[in-house]
C-alpha cells in the first residue's frame, strides 16, 4: 500500500516535472541552433555581446535595487504599525494592497503621465530622473501585493508586541525597534519580497515603454520581434539569473545563525 | 511620599472599567506582589507603570516625577515577561546590552557590565549563545539580567516564572527575590500564584474586579484577610455557620461549643455568622486554651511527607486540616470518629 502510494507521488512528481522542465529543455535546445548544423552558444554571444543588453539589465538592475529599497520602507513599517496598533484595519491595507491585481498598469502609468507631465504642476517626466523617480513608484505599486503579504507573514511568526514592548522598556525608539528587531526577525520574508520585486521589475514591460525608459523589458520584447535564436537565449539568462537570485537567498536564510530558532 | 507613587488609577477599555481608583504607595527597594485572578486588573495596572496603556485618569509618579505622560521608552523601567521575549536575532551579550547601547554607553563599559550582569544570573559563559539555545529558565535569568543592566529605577515582572516548570519556578524565584535584594531595586511583580506572590512579597496587593481589595504583609494578608475575596483567594478556606451570642465580647455558639473570638461583633445577637478557619488551625487532640470542639467523622487522609491533609466531615460540611507528621503519631484511619479542636482567636469573620 505504502510502496504503491510512493509510486503514485513520484509519477505525480515526474508528471509535474515534465510540465515544467520540457518546454524550457525545448527553449535550451532551440537557443543553441543559432548555427546551421551544429549546437553552440552563438546566440548566447551575440545577447551578451550587445551593448544595449548590458545597458538596459544594468538599468534594470538599478532600478529593482531603488524599488526593493522603497517597497521596504513602505511596507515593513505599515505592516509592522498595522499589526500593532490598528489590527483592525488589516482587511483595509490587505485590499489596497490588492489593488494593483486588479488595476492594469497601462491604467496607472497614464494616470502617471496625466498628472506629471510636463506642462502639470510636478512636472516628473520633464526629466530623465524625474521619470526613473515615476517608474520606481510605478513598480513598487506592482510589487506591494508580493511585498505585502511576505512581509506581513513574517511578522505574524514573532510576537511583535512583546518584542517592541521589551525594546521600549530599554528606552528604544521606533527607528532602532524597526531597525535592529524587526526587520533582522522578517528578513527571510523581506527577502522573499524582495526577490518577487526583482523578478517584476526585471520583466516588466507597460511602464517602461510608456515612460520610455531604457529598461530591460522593452529591450526583450524588442529583441523578441526581430531575432530568431537570441530571445531564447535570452529567456534562458533571464531564467539562470532568477535561479541565482533564489539560491542566494537560501544562502542568505543558511547563513543566518538565529533563524533556526523555535518559535 | 513613597518612591513610586500610583494614585487614584483608572483604566477603562470602551464601557468596561478594568481598574478602578487604585492607589499604592511603593517605598524604594520594596518588593510588592500584585496578586489575583484573570481579568483582576493586575497586569493592566503594571502595563500603565510601563507606560503601555495610558491610564484613563490618574497619576504615576516615581520619585517625585511624573512619568503618566513620559513615553515608554523614556521612563527608566525594566520589565521581565512571561513570555521572555528575547530578540531572537541578538545573542545573550548583546541582548543584556541592548538597553546599555540604545542609552549611547561606551563599548568598554557595556561590555563590563554585561560581564557583571551574567555574572549575576549565574550565566557567565553563556553570552555568546542565541536564545533559541537557551532553556526556558536561563532564557527567564537573561531576560532579568537585560531588564537590569541599564540600571532602571523600578523593576516589572509580568508573570516572569509562570511560563516555567515547577521545580525551575521555585529555584528561579529564589533568584530573583535574592537578586532583587541585592541590588535594592524597587520591583512589582504580578502573579495569579499565592504561594509566588507570600514567598517573595515584602507586601501583597491582593485584586479583584479592578480594585484593590487589601495591602499588606504576606503574614497580614493570611491571617487577618480584610475581605472574605481576600480570605478565600489567599490559601485554603474551611467556612463555618455560627450564632452569635454576645456581640461585645465576641462569644459565639458553634455547633455545641461556645466559642469566644478575639473582637468585638458588630452585628445584633443571635444572627448567624460565617466564620473561616485555616486548616492549619484546626487540631486532632485536645490543646489547651482551644475551646472550640466539632464532632467530626474522618473523610480522607492525604499524606504528603511531612504535612498531613485530613478532610473530616463536620455537621455535613468537609473541613479540611492540616498536621506535621510525627513518626509516633500514625494518621487517623478514615471512618473514625474524632473530635476537632479549634481556638477561639483563629476564626476568620467573614463580611457578608
Amino acid at each position: 500500500m505504502i510502496r504503491s502510494s510512493r509510486l503514485w507521488s513520484w509519477i505525480a512528481f515526474a508528471l509535474g516535472a515534465a510540465y515544467f522542465l520540457l518546454p524550457l529543455a525545448g527553449m535550451f535546445e532551440f537557443s543553441l541552433r543559432a548555427r546551421r548544423g551544429e549546437y553552440s552558444f552563438q546566440a548566447y554571444q551575440n545577447v551578451l555581446g550587445d551593448p544595449q543588453f548590458l545597458a538596459t539589465f544594468g538599468y534594470s538592475v538599478l532600478m529593482a535595487g531603488f524599488t526593493i529599497v522603497l517597497g521596504v520602507l513602505i511596507v515593513a513599517p505599515t505592516a509592522f504599525w498595522v499589526r500593532l496598533k490598528l489590527p483592525g484595519l488589516r482587511p483595509v491595507i490587505e485590499f489596497v494592497t490588492l489593488l494593483p491585481l486588479v488595476i492594469p498598469p497601462i491604467v496607472i502609468v497614464f494616470g502617471y503621465i496625466r498628472l506629471y507631465n510636463t506642462s502639470s504642476w510636478l512636472p516628473m517626466t520633464g526629466s530623465a530622473l524625474g521619470t526613473d523617480i515615476l517608474l520606481m513608484c510605478g513598480y513598487a505599486t506592482l510589487s506591494l501585493p508580493y511585498m505585502y503579504r511576505a512581509v506581513d507573514t513574517g511578522l505574524r511568526t514573532i510576537d511583535i508586541r512583546t518584542l517592541t514592548e521589551a525594546a521600549q522598556s530599554l528606552g528604544a525608539g521606533w527607528i532602532t525597534i524597526l531597525g535592529r528587531l524587526i526587520l533582522p526577525n522578517v528578513f527571510v520574508a523581506v527577502m522573499s519580497g524582495a526577490f518577487l520585486t526583482f523578478a517584476i521589475v526585471i520583466g516588466e514591460y507597460v511602464f517602461a515603454a510608456l515612460l520610455n525608459r531604457p529598461a530591460f523589458g522593452p529591450y526583450m520584447v524588442w529583441m523578441g520581434s526581430n531575432k530568431a535564436y537570441e530571445p531564447a537565449a535570452l529567456a534562458v539568462i533571464a531564467f539562470s539569473i532568477t535561479w541565482a537570485c533564489m539560491a542566494l537567498i537560501q544562502l542568505a536564510t543558511r547563513f543566518q545563525k538565529f533563524t533556526k530558532a523555535s518559535r | 511620599m513613597s518612591y513610586l507613587d500610583l494614585a487614584n488609577l483608572e483604566k477603562s477599555f470602551g464601557a468596561t472599567r478594568v481598574v478602578r481608583d487604585f492607589t499604592l504607595g511603593v517605598d524604594k527597594g520594596e518588593f510588592i506582589s500584585l496578586l489575583g485572578p484573570s481579568g483582576c486588573g493586575k497586569t493592566t495596572v503594571l502595563r500603565m507603570v510601563a507606560g503601555f496603556e495610558m491610564p484613563t485618569a490618574g497619576a504615576i509618579r516615581i520619585d517625585g516625577q511624573s512619568v503618566t505622560d513620559l513615553p515608554p521608552n523614556r521612563r527608566q523601567i525594566g520589565m521581565v515577561f512571561q513570555a521572555y521575549a528575547l530578540f531572537p536575532n541578538l545573542t545573550v551579550a548583546e541582548n543584556v546590552s541592548f538597553g546599555l547601547k540604545v542609552q549611547g554607553v561606551a563599548r568598554a563599559e557595556r561590555d563590563t557590565r554585561v560581564a557583571e550582569m551574567l555574572d549575576l544570573i549565574g550565566l557567565p559563559d553563556l553570552g555568546a549563545r542565541y536564545p533559541f539555545q537557551l532553556s526556558g529558565g536561563q532564557q527567564q535569568r537573561v531576560a532579568l539580567a537585560r531588564a537590569l543592566a541599564p540600571r532602571p529605577r523600578v523593576l516589572l515582572l509580568d508573570e516572569p516564572l509562570s511560563a516555567l516548570d515547577a521545580k525551575v519556578r521555585v529555584s528561579l524565584r529564589s533568584e530573583i527575590r535574592a537578586i532583587q535584594r541585592d541590588l535594592g531595586i524597587t520591583t512589582i511583580f504580578v502573579t495569579h500564584d499565592q504561594e509566588e506572590a507570600m514567598s517573595i512579597s515584602d507586601r501583597i496587593v491582593v485584586m479583584n474586579g479592578g480594585i484593590a481589595e487589601q495591602v499588606g504583609a504576606p503574614f497580614q494578608i493570611y491571617n487577618r484577610p480584610a475581605t472574605r475575596f481576600v480570605a478565600q483567594f489567599v490559601g485554603t478556606l474551611n467556612t463555618l455557620q455560627a450564632r452569635l451570642v454576645d456581640p461585645a465580647r465576641g462569644t459565639v455558639a458553634l455547633g455545641d461549643s461556645v466559642v469566644t473570638l478575639d473582637r468585638v461583633v458588630d452585628r445584633p445577637a443571635g444572627s448567624t455568622l460565617t466564620l473561616a478557619l485555616r486548616p492549619e488551625a484546626l487540631r486532632l487532640g485536645h490543646v489547651p486554651d482551644h475551646d472550640a470542639v466539632l464532632p467530626a467523622r474522618i473523610a480522607e487522609v492525604e499524606f504528603l511527607g511531612s504535612v498531613i491533609r485530613v478532610r473530616a466531615e463536620v455537621g455535613g460540611n468537609l473541613l479540611s486540616l492540616d498536621t506535621f507528621n510525627r513518626p509516633d503519631a500514625p494518621p487517623p484511619a478514615p471512618g473514625s470518629q474524632v473530635h476537632l479542636f479549634a481556638a477561639g482567636r483563629d476564626f476568620i469573620l467573614l463580611d457578608d
